[in-house]
């Protein structure tokens, strides 16, 4: 029971930042239509920003704060400057173009800081605290958790109560109408881009730190599972990506701890097949979507 | 209509097939020789008055680069050094380094360039356990010398199935039973468990480790995947088996991250690693701030230490990674990529004024190579293993320092036994010749 | 040059064609290609033989992905399941000390079913998943492969793979043939047996049906198609022609290896198919050429910039990445309906007018063009 408990927890945090890289790519799926190959490469670059600010300024919130800056800005960049300018009548060339990306950002980032991993510093103890004899969270764990509650929340608020929340889910779902409404559909773009980045970003400083460090491939695994818990929870729900980032990540903790590591992406396939039987379009897919 | 359909349905079919010659002949080098079908042009390909090229495949780039990109560098390094005090019986050593990612895929297309279209005379130090199995056979059936694999996997130790490969690290068996012999003597009556690797790395090492402990000598044994970095639910399960000495075959990264996901949870067991994952410079880099966790940490070594100031080869290699690799960290990575390049210059020399491929695997297999180890090499007629043994180093104060006596071990279930012949003296300033 | 380019370019329209002719003329193109293979020296013979063998897989998911609209990030996997299928069949025969062709023609049949097998699964259970929802499930599908490989390790060799002893050249061909050329030869057999498949169903009514699923599936069912049965049939096609591409890679290298069918070279082949130009035969014969010539002209270019040693350890490797995702970025940009609509384009600039582009599917089907020259059916990219 004991090492239930702690492989539940331990499962429960790092599902925490698996959704919340998942809920960057929601975002990015909602406002442009287009799986973001390069969510990975992007966070792993704006990580680098992080760990360069905190080391210069002995401060990890500047780190974190200068990491989503600078997602944001990356966002920016790669929509005005590359994403733009592929042609509309196939996704799959916006995905092909995103992997450009991906190896343009993982080149340039082993040229300019090699290929070695780098720890990082964290703001709390990860040391877990005991609960009756249990290892439970740590208080990082608890940062991370809360950190994500809180970014939950704020998007939900964005989406449902700003008129610019309004309008990028707008622009997203029905980019001709809403042309002909006056909603600015290019820059709705933009900003779903940033917004997207900026996310992936904040994820990515929360969950290098708990792996092997900083490197250019870090965010690789991350994506991957991401992706996965997308999925799972749907594309178009950020309430999907939350669940099924939990989800996914007490699965890998548990399938690992009795089972063995080996079988763990195994699990997660099972867990996507038989989601995707019962909810085609993932569990928090809403009816209307799947025609689209 | 009748014509272009033809052409098109040709081309359907065959033409773009057709255009393979014809685009790979564009791209080929200008001094291509028809006579593509003929297979033995010279007797020793690679070899001219001046030069010999040998040729490598290693990971520089993708996620398998962490660790191991400076190993080439180093052997790099050390041939310049080489050749700027004359090479080898006049001749200067050429290095072609391949990426190959640590993609088997890649490895087999990079070695078959190497082979078939540079030439190079030898392989030298192939790395990867899985990217050199697929192209063990391409190097047998063309009869090209495969020195010293990088790699302590005893599928590069089979004489009579590879004739022409030769591992150069410590066997991984050999290894583990040297580990579990020190541990029976230093940690006697402890709860014994392993954390490995989930390929032929973990595999090996356990089946070394039961040898000596038994086959239920180990409470425990949890494997990890190098595709998740995340081995919390590992060790919790090692500390709920009351695990107390935990054996590691692991790579450095993961050996890191053991050891600090155990401090997490206020479990501080002995470790005990494999060479592979040992390298106490590599593994504090991982830890960071807290590298202290690494105090008492037991590893195993074959080469002279990297961080010792008296001994003469590291003085040497250090001298020369000044000179020739730019002050790089000096590290395991720079003393292991500059053994390799001195093993191979000592069994060139030995292959005489005008070297074969068969002429170097017979000075290889002499049994007269030496190397720089702190065991002798193993090398011989009847073991294509370059070091048989090793001896223990534990952490203290920062320092991984050699402790004790080396041990040597037969391969597969044989026996451990100390070596006390001392390690192998520096010659002629790490300059071999015949 | 530039009449092999456009030779190739016309070729590769699946058009309707007397499927005799086809075959007589699959046949003479091998001929041609298997005779162009003498004059290669061994490397490059190897390279033609590894073009080849990804041609099957980018033939089959150029079919899926462009013809088909179901996108896969799946088929290393598929590929993966030909290898292993051709590695462990072949195996047995040798321990059987069964030899001659069959030890060369089962194995590969063997890997072409299971991986058709494998899928037949995945097309049944992509029939009902949408574009992400069915590449999330594929993608899931690559990730595990070295997880089966490492957990059934005795049977599949684990992380450093299944060696596989093969059914060499035969003996009276060894004085004229290097092995390189006759690996080549293997090769180009299965890559012009899968286009000729490929190109006749892509001509006939199968491959209206395709389309027609691709296009509306609605409108589809309403005209009597059964589209689960179109889609998984053309999965398990798709499948096919991936696992003969995967088991003839496994006759090639001699070994089956999970760390050859990584996810990166899964989407290595999605890249393949749409820079060459996606839905058409010619344009998965150019993807599958970049594949094999873009690492290698990218590193040869890198390795000749003079650079100091220091420097050089960090360029290695991650500058012909660079390069690679540089071209990648401005091909697709330059050119987005990739190589063979590029050159397709070229060819028709004052002959038809543009298309519109339409939203979600990635190219247009037959069913969108009825009129004037029967050329302007072909689906030349998207």
């Amino acid at each position: 029971m004991d090492h239930f408990l702690h492989l539940l927890s331990s499962g429960l945090a790092r599902g925490a930042v698996f959704a919340v890289f998942a809920l960057a790519l929601v975002l990015i799926w909602r406002a442009a239509r287009i799986v973001n190959f390069a969510q990975g490469a992007m966070a792993a670059a704006t990580t680098y920003v992080a760990f360069a600010v905190t080391a210069a300024t002995g401060n990890y919130w500047l780190g974190l704060a200068a990491a989503v800056l600078a997602g944001a800005l990356l966002g920016l960049v790669v929509e005005r400057g590359v994403m733009r300018h592929v042609a509309r009548q196939s996704p799959l060339n916006s995905v092909i173009v995103a992997l450009g990306v991906v190896m343009v950002l993982q080149a340039v980032l082993g040229i300019a800081f090699g290929n070695d991993y780098t720890p990082m510093r964290v703001p709390f103890s990860m040391e877990p605290l005991w609960v009756g004899g249990v290892p439970l969270l740590s208080p990082y764990d608890l940062y991370v958790i809360g950190a994500v509650a809180m970014l939950l929340l704020a998007l939900g608020l964005l989406f449902t109560r700003t008129a610019v929340g309004l309008r990028m889910r707008a622009a997203a779902f029905a980019p001709e109408t809403s042309r002909l409404l006056g909603v600015p559909v290019s820059r709705m773009l933009t900003l779903g881009w940033t917004l997207s980045a900026a996310v992936g970003a904040f994820a990515a400083v929360l969950v290098i730190p708990t792996e092997l460090g900083l490197n250019p491939h870090a965010t690789d695994t991350l994506f991957v599972y991401a992706f996965t818990v997308a999925i799972v929870g749907g594309l178009d729900s950020p309430v999907g990506a939350a669940v099924g980032g939990l989800v996914v990540g007490v699965l890998l903790s548990l399938v690992t701890g009795y089972l063995g590591s080996t079988l763990a992406p195994i699990a997660v396939l099972v867990l996507l097949v038989v989601v995707l039987l019962v909810r085609p379009a993932g569990i928090f897919s809403a009816r209307q979507v799947r025609q689209a | 209509m009748t014509r272009p359909r033809i052409v098109r349905a040709v081309a359907a079919a065959g033409v773009a097939a057709l255009l393979v010659p014809l685009l790979a002949s564009c791209s080929a080098d200008s001094t291509d020789d028809a006579s593509g079908a003929a297979g033995d042009a010279e007797p020793a390909p690679g070899v001219t008055d001046t030069e010999i090229v040998v040729g490598t495949h290693h990971p520089l780039s993708g996620p398998a680069a962490a660790g191991y990109a400076s190993i080439s560098a180093a052997t790099t390094a050390y041939f310049a050094y080489l050749n700027d005090n004359g090479g080898v019986n006049g001749r200067t050593i050429e290095y072609i380094v391949k990426d190959d990612g640590y993609n088997p895929a890649t490895t087999q297309s990079v070695v078959r360039e190497l082979v078939l279209e540079d030439r190079v005379f030898a392989l030298l130090n192939g790395l990867g356990t899985a990217p050199h199995s697929a192209v063990l056979d391409f190097l047998d059936e063309n009869e090209v010398p495969d020195l010293f694999v990088a790699s302590g996997s005893p599928v590069f130790n089979q004489p009579d199935e590879h004739p022409w490969t030769f591992g150069f690290n410590a066997d991984y068996t050999a290894e583990a039973k040297a580990l579990a012999t020190y541990a029976q003597e230093h940690f006697p009556g402890k709860t014994t468990c392993l954390l490995a690797q989930d390929d032929d790395l973990g595999e090996d090492f356990a089946a070394g480790l039961v040898t000596v402990l038994g086959e239920d000598g180990l409470a425990s044994e949890q494997v990890y995947t190098t595709s998740n970095p995340d081995v919390s639910a590992q060790v919790a399960a090692m500390k709920q088996a009351g695990c107390e000495v935990n054996f590691l075959a692991a790579i450095n990264a993961f050996s890191a991250l053991a050891v600090g996901t155990a401090a997490k949870l206020g479990y501080q067991p002995q470790w005990l690693s494999s060479s592979v994952g040992g390298d106490y410079g590599t593994v504090s880099q991982y830890l960071g701030e807290n590298a202290a966790l690494l105090e008492g940490f037991v590893s195993a070594n074959y080469l002279p230490s990297h961080f010792s100031e008296t001994d003469e080869w590291t003085t040497l290699f250090r001298q020369i990674n000044e000179d020739y690799n730019e002050g790089a960290p000096f590290d395991g990575n720079t003393v292991y990529g500059m053994s390799v390049g001195y093993l191979f210059a000592e069994a060139l020399a030995k292959a005489g004024e005008t070297p074969t491929r068969q002429g170097i695997v017979d000075a290889v297999t002499s049994g007269d190579l030496r190397g720089n180890g702190v065991v002798p090499l193993a090398l011989s007629a009847t073991n294509n293993g370059a070091y048989q043994g090793v001896q223990v180093t534990v952490v203290a104060g920062g320092v991984q320092e050699y402790v004790g006596t080396p041990y040597t071990a037969e391969p597969g279930a044989g026996e451990v036994t100390p070596y006390t012949g001392g390690p192998v003296a520096l010659e002629d300033d790490g300059i071999p010749s015949s | 040059m530039s009449a092999h380019s456009r030779i190739d370019a016309r070729a590769a329209r699946w058009r309707p064609g007397p499927t005799l002719r086809r075959l007589a003329l699959t046949v003479l193109g091998l001929a041609l290609a298997i005779t162009a293979t003498l004059a290669l020296e061994p490397y490059r013979a190897y390279q033609a033989a590894v073009v080849a063998a990804y041609l099957c897989a980018t033939a089959g998911l150029t079919l899926l992905v462009g013809r088909g609209g179901q996108l896969s990030l799946g088929h290393a996997a598929l590929m993966a399941a030909g290898a292993y299928g051709f590695g462990l069949t072949s195996n047995a025969l040798s321990a059987a000390d069964v030899a001659g062709p069959v030890r060369l023609l089962v194995p590969l049949a063997v890997g072409v079913a299971s991986a058709a097998a494998l899928g037949a699964l995945l097309g049944a259970a992509g029939a009902r998943l949408r574009g992400p929802y069915l590449a999330g499930l594929t993608l899931a599908v690559v990730v595990a492969v070295p997880a089966i490989t490492s957990t059934f390790s005795r049977t599949l060799g684990g992380d450093r793979g299944l060696w596989i002893e093969i059914e060499r050249r035969p003996e009276a061909l060894r004085p004229y043939v290097g092995a390189e050329q006759w690996q080549a030869w293997v090769a180009l057999a299965a890559a012009a047996l899968v286009l000729f498949v490929l190109g006749n169903v892509g001509s006939g009514s199968a491959g209206r049906q395709i389309a027609a699923v691709r296009d509306d599936e609605a409108a589809a069912r309403l005209a009597g198609i059964d589209v689960t049965r179109v889609k998984v049939a053309t999965f398990t096609l798709s499948a096919a022609a991936a696992g003969l591409g995967g088991a003839v890679l496994a006759y090639v290298t001699q070994i089956a290896n999970p760390g050859a069918y990584s996810l990166v070279f899964s989407l290595f082949l999605v890249v393949a198919v749409v820079v060459g130009g996606l839905g058409s035969l010619a344009g998965a014969f150019w993807g599958a050429l970049l594949l094999v010539a873009l690492p290698e002209l990218t590193s040869s270019v890198t390795d000749a910039l003079p650079v100091s040693a220091g420097l050089a350890q960090r360029l290695d490797g991650n500058l012909a990445v660079l390069v690679f995702g540089v071209l990648l970025i401005v091909l697709m940009i330059a050119a987005p309906r990739g190589i063979q609509g590029a050159l397709t384009a070229a060819r028709r600039r004052d002959m038809r007018p543009r298309r519109p582009a339409r939203g979600a599917t990635p190219a247009p089907g037959p069913a969108a063009q009825t009129q004037g020259d029967p050329a302007a059916r072909a689906p030349t990219a998207g």
